[in-house]
């Protein structure tokens, strides 16, 4: 056992006496099982095939704290910069970790549909929490999830009962302070979507300071029978923050879900997506952006399961790379035996943009059923010279073709997303970030 | 307008162009036909900008200015425009925001005033009905998905709008059907005028019923062999390139 291990377990020891003291004694066994289970596996090292290019060392050798509460000397106008122009719909509120309801606006839905602090479900909603908890997302198998599982004590719930559609984006906005020390928090959301109803989710993590923490999320989706999802996760964490998120979604007969993920911030960020289509019919689109500068780490970890016949994936992850930044996509099919007529595409694009970036693009696919269809295809490169004459000769100086063109690379994730307000809001923080952004800003 | 001299050019290793004489006045239209591999496009794209060529010797005036010394955009700026012969697809950069750009460059080049989103609009849907372009393709992302036909009317439609003084077509006939050939030959005949001139590249003289030049050149091997009037043209299309070439296994322009 390493020193970082033994250090959750003794906060866990002292995490559970308060915890069991505030109604949550029906979480108790499973924190302790996957708390047993961390102390097993520990942190993932880069001998892990998975985790072959990420080294999570700087994770395991920081010593976090706690986060105790959250300031209650924020107030919504700390939080402004954060809102996005034209998007009506609740809001959850998370500062570091834990639920603000006086920066909130979970507004009111009839019917049954609930969106709440998943600390409030824990006492609230437990019907419908416990036949999902910690099913899906694999605690046995992963090492953070298993952190996670053991201290999960807030984030976002939603619940939408059957035949229910939300129109209205719901956006779960985890803001991180500054701190005396690093701190941890483990978000979990929980989203359960029952037969034939309809959500869009919108997970977003910013920061007010530019401090080291440490954001270890999992994101647990339930979508019913013919239902419908979209998922955007926004990640514009701290320069030097570590983010590890793990999107777990389980999908029913004839579900369709967007997974659409733009990563801007953090020093080392391990984006995992997990999709398991286990109805028949099932399709799921898992679309993201991940742009990497200075000596920023993102890594992408997709891993798609296709478990019943009939099911549609289509993956389409870009990556631009500037400075001595490393991107990693990990792009992994699973088709299992009984999984026939599988149609799985998958296409990864990379853009470098100086010398020093780097990129490592792997496919693998795992084929067990033989009527199936899987397409696979990376690229790694520069700026098309071609596309740059073109646009220099009808009259476009070269430095603005070129923001254009790095523009047009990012806008091509931000296109497939439905969401107008979000889709304007990722443009903006795109174009912020492209180091000609003003230029392009200019012709539109 | 234009005056080439004794224009070499050389791409790697390989001398493409050997010694090009062509002098080309407003008012005028020109043609440039010639085998494959003669070195066409090549004089297209130099005069486009294209950085890939080497220019060895010789020059190239425009407007009694030294066009090689120019960068692509400002050659734009200036009022060349060429049309591509494979016009490139920009995925994620929408056409609109895309000929907004080029405009307002080419406008403020010229000390007009750049035009706002309305102002841009109006301009392009009086210019687009003329081309018989969609007017979806404006929302579609630069020549993505667009079909050949709808590419090479995509650049006409953007020759109407750029107002050009110079016009270069390199084998904008290529690849077309009837329909589309006379869609964008009736889009370069609306642009005939006085204070303006057309060079039409091409491998075949099909084009040229509905575009009639006012002079036509033949290229071979680098240079320019021959020149006449348009009957040039339906003598090469029934003879054959050999005529000029003179050599064995020359080919009819549009019998290859």
């Amino acid at each position: 056992m390493t020193p970082a291990q033994d250090r959750y377990l003794e906060n866990f020891a002292r995490f559970e006496r308060v915890a069991a003291g505030s109604g949550q004694g029906w979480l108790r066994p499973v924190r302790q099982a996957a708390i047993a289970r961390f102390a097993e596996l520990g942190f993932p090292t880069i001998r892990d095939e998975d985790w072959r290019f990420t080294n999570v060392a700087p994770i395991a050798q920081t010593s976090f704290a706690r986060a105790n509460g959250s300031p209650t000397e924020l107030s919504p106008r700390d939080i402004d910069q954060f809102a996005v122009p034209g998007l009506v719909g609740p809001q959850l509120v998370f500062v570091n970790g834990r639920y603000a309801p006086w920066l909130s606006s979970p507004g009111s839905l009839s019917d049954g549909a609930t969106v709440s602090s998943l600390a409030q479900a824990f006492t609230d909603s437990r019907t419908v929490l416990e036949p999902h908890l910690a099913r899906y997302a694999d605690y046995a198998r992963d090492g953070f999830t298993a952190l996670n599982t053991a201290f999960m004590e807030d984030g976002g719930f939603v619940y939408v009962p059957r035949g229910r559609a939300i129109e209205a984006p719901i956006r779960l906005l985890y803001v991180s302070t500054e701190t005396a020390d690093p701190i941890v928090t483990h978000p979990r959301n929980v989203i359960v979507l029952e037969e034939d109803s309809q959500a869009v989710i919108v997970e977003e993590y910013v920061a007010l300071g530019a401090e080291v923490y440490f954001s270890n999320i999992v994101t647990e989706v339930v979508v019913g029978q013919n239902s419908v999802l979209s998922h955007y996760l926004i990640e514009r964490d701290s320069e030097q923050a570590f983010n590890v998120s793990t999107l777990r979604v389980q999908q029913g007969r004839s579900s369709s879900v967007a997974s659409h993920t733009v990563l801007l911030g953090g020093a080392l960020v391990r984006n995992n997506v997990h999709p398991v289509m286990a109805g028949e019919g099932s399709e799921c689109l898992i679309n993201g952006l991940f742009m990497a500068t200075g000596r920023q780490h993102m890594d992408n970890f997709m891993r798609v399961e296709h478990a019943s016949p009939h099911c549609d994936s289509r993956q389409f992850y870009n990556g631009i790379l500037d400075g001595r930044s490393h991107g990693v996509f990990s792009g992994r099919i699973i088709v299992h035996k009984d999984a026939q007529k599988t149609d799985a595409k998958q296409t990864n694009k990379n853009l470098l943009l100086s010398e020093e970036a780097q990129i490592d693009s792997k496919p693998q696919l795992e084929i067990y059923a033989d009527d199936v269809k899987c397409t696979h295809g990376a690229t790694i490169g520069q700026m098309d010279e071609g596309a740059i004459f073109y646009l220099r000769s009808r009259g476009i100086a070269e430095d603005a073709a070129r923001a254009l063109l790095l523009f047009g690379f990012a806008n091509e994730s931000l296109e497939r997303m439905k969401v107008g307000p979000i889709r304007k809001y990722l443009e903006a923080l795109v174009t912020q970030w492209l180091p000609q952004g003003k230029l392009v800003e200019e012709s539109r | 307008m234009l005056e080439i001299k004794d224009l070499y050019v050389k791409v790697g290793k390989q001398e493409i162009l050997k010694g090009v004489h062509l002098k080309v006045n407003a008012g005028e239209v020109h043609s440039i036909m010639g085998p494959n591999g003669s070195g066409k496009s090549t004089l297209a794209q130099v005069l486009a900008g294209r950085e890939t060529y080497e220019v060895t010797r010789g020059e190239v005036l425009y407007e009694g200015k030294n066009l090689l010394e120019m960068p692509p955009e400002e050659r734009a700026c200036e009022g060349v425009f060429m049309a591509f012969q494979y016009p490139v697809e920009i995925p994620g950069v929408g056409s609109a925001q895309f000929l907004k750009a080029a405009l307002n460059a080419i406008r403020k080049a010229r000390g007009l005033e750049e035009l706002d989103a309305m102002e841009f609009l109006t301009l392009v849907r009086e210019k687009i009905k003329v081309l018989g372009v969609d007017e979806k393709l404006l929302h579609r992302s630069v020549n993505e998905g667009f079909s050949g036909g709808e590419k090479k009317r995509n650049e006409i439609f953007q020759m109407a709008l750029l107002e050009p003084r110079l016009c270069i077509m390199d084998e904008t006939d290529s690849g077309l059907d009837i329909d589309a050939l006379k869609v964008v030959a009736n889009g370069v005949n609306a642009l005939r005028s006085p204070d303006r001139a057309i060079i039409v590249v091409t491998h075949y003289q099909r084009l040229l019923n509905y575009v009639i030049p006012d002079y036509v050149h033949v290229l071979v091997d680098g240079r320019i062999v021959r020149s006449g009037g348009k009957e040039l043209a339906l003598e090469l299309e029934e003879k054959g390139y050999a005529l000029i070439e003179g050599g064995a296994g020359a080919v009819a322009p549009g019998r290859r």
